[in-house]
């Protein structure tokens, strides 16, 4: 069991997390946050390990993992 | 489910003003996560640069102060003399410390000032939109050379890491890059580490970040990460250049 939550705020939709997520589980939002950018979402939850690639590369410290 | 990664306290709530995908923000991330860990917040006092990274200050959750393009290392000497007790650092592009202010952290660093300083080198002036740097490769592509740095004209990019190990005073110097999970964690132990001599009284330290710039190499963040593997890393090899504990 592990899931991550995306800072919608944050985010710049900017995919690095995605590029690195091992289970290739995170795709970006049709829906624009405040800042006007498409943020990461996660896809299918019950796929992912926890193992916080997404979060290390980051840039915006947007991701909060839980495992 | 517990929480096992999250923003570090010394990350303030403000979005950072990077743009998107520049590995600025993992390095920030970094140092935060290193004073945290190191429970070393309260006594942390850092010194921004004049670069994209001019308002670092707003995005740490801790004491910072500001210096004139090219001065942190001499602004952070002062602070750390006036008060040893403190933990003093400077964050720094390429054109601030390798350029305007190469008096000052080479001299910081002959004088073995007890501080930590993370020098962001990413081969470009990024904040005043894309001129070369002192750092830009052979060959690069920037707004003042449009066919490519040439060396008969701007002669060689300088290699910070490899000049200041040559120096006595110079304690702990690694460079390390941000271009994977892998290289994160890498990248994580050596700035603790820097911040970690520090403690124990020991410097100069400096750690050398290869970062990207997609924004002014025209580049997608993804590809910059791909440009900065293939071209920076072979110019600016990764690695340990000095390291007083094992060579004093
Ligand atoms: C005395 C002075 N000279 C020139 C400038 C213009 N200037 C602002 S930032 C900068 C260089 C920034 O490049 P770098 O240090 O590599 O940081 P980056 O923005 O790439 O992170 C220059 C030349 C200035 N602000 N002050
Ligand atoms: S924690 Fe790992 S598996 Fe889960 S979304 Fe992030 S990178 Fe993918
Ligand atoms: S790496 Fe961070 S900022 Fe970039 S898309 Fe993913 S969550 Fe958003
Ligand atoms: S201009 Fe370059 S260094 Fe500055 S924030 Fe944008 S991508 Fe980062």
């Amino acid at each position: 069991m592990a899931k991550i939550e995306v800072n919608a705020d944050r985010c710049k939709g900017c995919l690095l997390c995605a590029e690195f997520c091992p289970k290739k589980i995170i795709k970006q939002s049709d829906v624009l946050n405040s800042k006007g950018y498409y943020p990461a979402m996660q896809t299918e939850p019950e796929k992912c390990v926890g193992c916080a690639a997404c979060a290390k590369m980051c840039p915006d410290v947007a991701i909060t993992v839980y495992r | 489910m517990q929480k096992v990664f999250e923003k570090p306290v010394s990350i303030d709530e403000k979005p950072f003003s990077y743009c998107a995908g520049c590995t600025h923000g993992i390095i920030h991330r970094l140092v935060a996560e290193s004073i945290d860990e190191l429970g070393i917040r309260e006594k942390v006092i850092g010194v921004a640069p004049v670069g994209c990274s001019v308002f670092a200050y707003e995005f740490f959750n801790f004491d910072m102060c500001s210096a004139a393009h090219g001065r942190a290392p001499a602004v952070a000497t002062g602070i750390k003399r006036a008060r040893p007790e403190n933990i003093v650092f400077t964050y720094q592009g390429d054109g601030d410390l390798a350029a305007i202010g190469t008096a000052e952290i080479v001299h910081a660093a002959a004088r073995a000032e007890k501080i930590t300083t993370i020098f962001v080198n990413n081969a470009i002036y990024g904040m005043t939109g894309g001129q070369m740097a002192p750092t830009t490769l052979v060959g690069q592509k920037t707004d003042t050379t449009p066919y490519g740095r040439k060396v008969e004209n701007q002669g060689y990019p300088i290699k910070v890491a490899e000049m200041l190990s040559t120096l006595e005073g110079a304690n702990y110097i690694e460079r390390v890059t941000v271009i994977s999970p892998a290289h994160v964690n890498k990248a994580k132990a050596a700035i603790k580490k820097a911040f970690q001599y520090q403690i124990e009284g020991k410097g100069f330290n400096l750690i050398e970040v290869l970062s990207t710039c997609p924004s002014c190499w025209g580049m997608s963040p993804i590809k910059a990460i791909e440009w900065l593997k293939a071209n920076m890393i072979p110019h600016y090899p990764l690695g340990v250049y000095k390291d007083g504990a094992k060579t004093e």
